[in-house]
């Protein structure tokens, strides 16, 4: 039965979640994992110690990552769990498991490909011509952030009403392809992963170097929706989960993707009197 | 460019979530690692000679996406807790809903269920 619910452990290939109810992830465990504390083996990197059994991938590898802060989230994650284990709560372990396995044999220039791919149908490029409110929303709401993105990368993207999209010059797929290649493949891997959530590289960019917050950069993901929810009325048990959802997986990745591609030094500074 | 509000807010907020994973873990609080390391992150980079310090806001940017994060999924999981987590009617309560009742055979159905 673990072999066959280990395909919920990853974050690659996407999976759809699930609004039928179903009883929850690997039933009541016959012992709930205690404290999960994180141990530095001497060799370096970080791992997971569950109850002093040491935390393994879906494919039995070690657990091992590079970041101190990242091993105490993961930690953070399993003790959050209560009664069963829910592996759709836990997006940074996913996101480990999937880096540490690579299930789908990704090699980094696949995942660079992949990412530049969604510029072609990014979501801030493409705008609409009919209700009045929604364009003068996305015109006020998505052109600033696509004349950042073209200031900062010093590239040409524009938008437009077609339905084919805009047209992007391969000088910009360049730029944006040697940009994303200086990340390690951790931290590209979390990059991937937002970009594939909010169907946007502009606005992925946007919250990896740090000029929107994730809430910032979900709302503008799904402006359309939150148009009509101002129009025709709140679902809580579709708009509101889906909402979270996104946020919290949005907010992994890039959470991912900042710890893997950081080193921290402190300078002390002597004060001069 | 929305601001992300003081550094004040984002500890007390992410202080709260950390209760709330504790409380589920059974653990006080102040054992977390988590909550060491926030501890000494927020103070080791509270003071710097620079006005305008981009470590700083780098630093308070990573801990409001954690916030977000650890917010996010409790009320995920709140919601689905509510809405999505219970099972399908059984065969009884689906007829009842309309007033039916399930025919009561003693001999058995005759065939496997």
């Amino acid at each position: 039965m673990w072999r066959r619910c280990q395909r919920l452990f990853y974050a690659w290939p996407p999976q759809t979640p699930r609004l039928c109810p179903t009883p929850p992830f690997g039933g009541p465990r016959l012992s709930l994992p205690g404290t999960a504390r994180t141990y530095t083996p001497p060799t370096g990197g970080f791992e997971i110690n569950l109850d002093h059994r040491k935390l393994k991938t879906p494919q039995a590898k070690l657990f091992t990552v590079p970041s101190e802060a990242l091993a105490i989230a993961v930690a953070t994650e399993w003790d959050s769990q209560q009664d069963a284990i829910k592996s759709y709560t836990m997006h940074l372990t996913t996101l480990c498991n999937t880096v540490l396995d690579n299930p789908s044999q990704r090699n980094k220039d696949q995942l660079i490909r992949a990412a530049v791919k969604f510029l072609e149908t990014d979501t801030v490029c493409y705008k609409v011509e009919e209700p009045a409110g929604l364009v003068e929303l996305q015109k006020n709401e998505w052109d600033p952030m696509i004349e950042w993105a073209e200031k900062r990368y010093n590239v040409e993207i524009g938008s437009s009403t077609s339905i084919l999209g805009p047209n992007i010059p391969a000088r910009t797929k360049d730029t944006f392809t040697s940009h994303l290649a200086s990340y390690n493949t951790w931290a590209l891997q979390g990059i991937e992963y937002v970009i594939a959530q909010l169907k946007s590289l502009i606005l992925s960019m946007g919250v990896i170097d740090r000029h929107i917050p994730v809430e910032k950069a979900v709302l503008l993901s799904r402006l359309e929706e939150e148009y009509q929810i101002q129009r025709w009325g709140n679902v809580e048990w579709a708009h509101d989960y889906d909402l979270y959802e996104l946020r919290a997986r949005t907010a992994a990745g890039t959470l991912f993707a900042h710890l893997c591609s950081e080193s921290s030094t402190v300078k002390h500074k002597l004060l001069q009197d | 460019m929305a601001s992300l509000g003081s550094p004040l807010r984002t500890l007390r907020s992410l202080l709260r979530e950390l209760r709330y994973v504790s409380a589920k873990a059974g653990r006080p609080y102040r054992d977390m690692a988590a909550y060491q390391h926030l501890r000494e992150a927020f103070r080791a980079h509270r003071i710097t000679s620079e006005k305008l310090c981009r470590a700083q806001h780098e630093l308070h940017f990573q801990a409001a996406t954690y916030l977000c994060l650890l917010r996010s999924v409790r009320e995920h999981l709140a919601l689905h807790q509510v809405y999505h987590a219970r099972g399908e009617r059984s065969t009884e309560e689906a007829a009842g809903l309309v007033g039916l009742k399930l025919p009561q055979q003693p001999g058995g159905k005759g065939w496997d269920p």
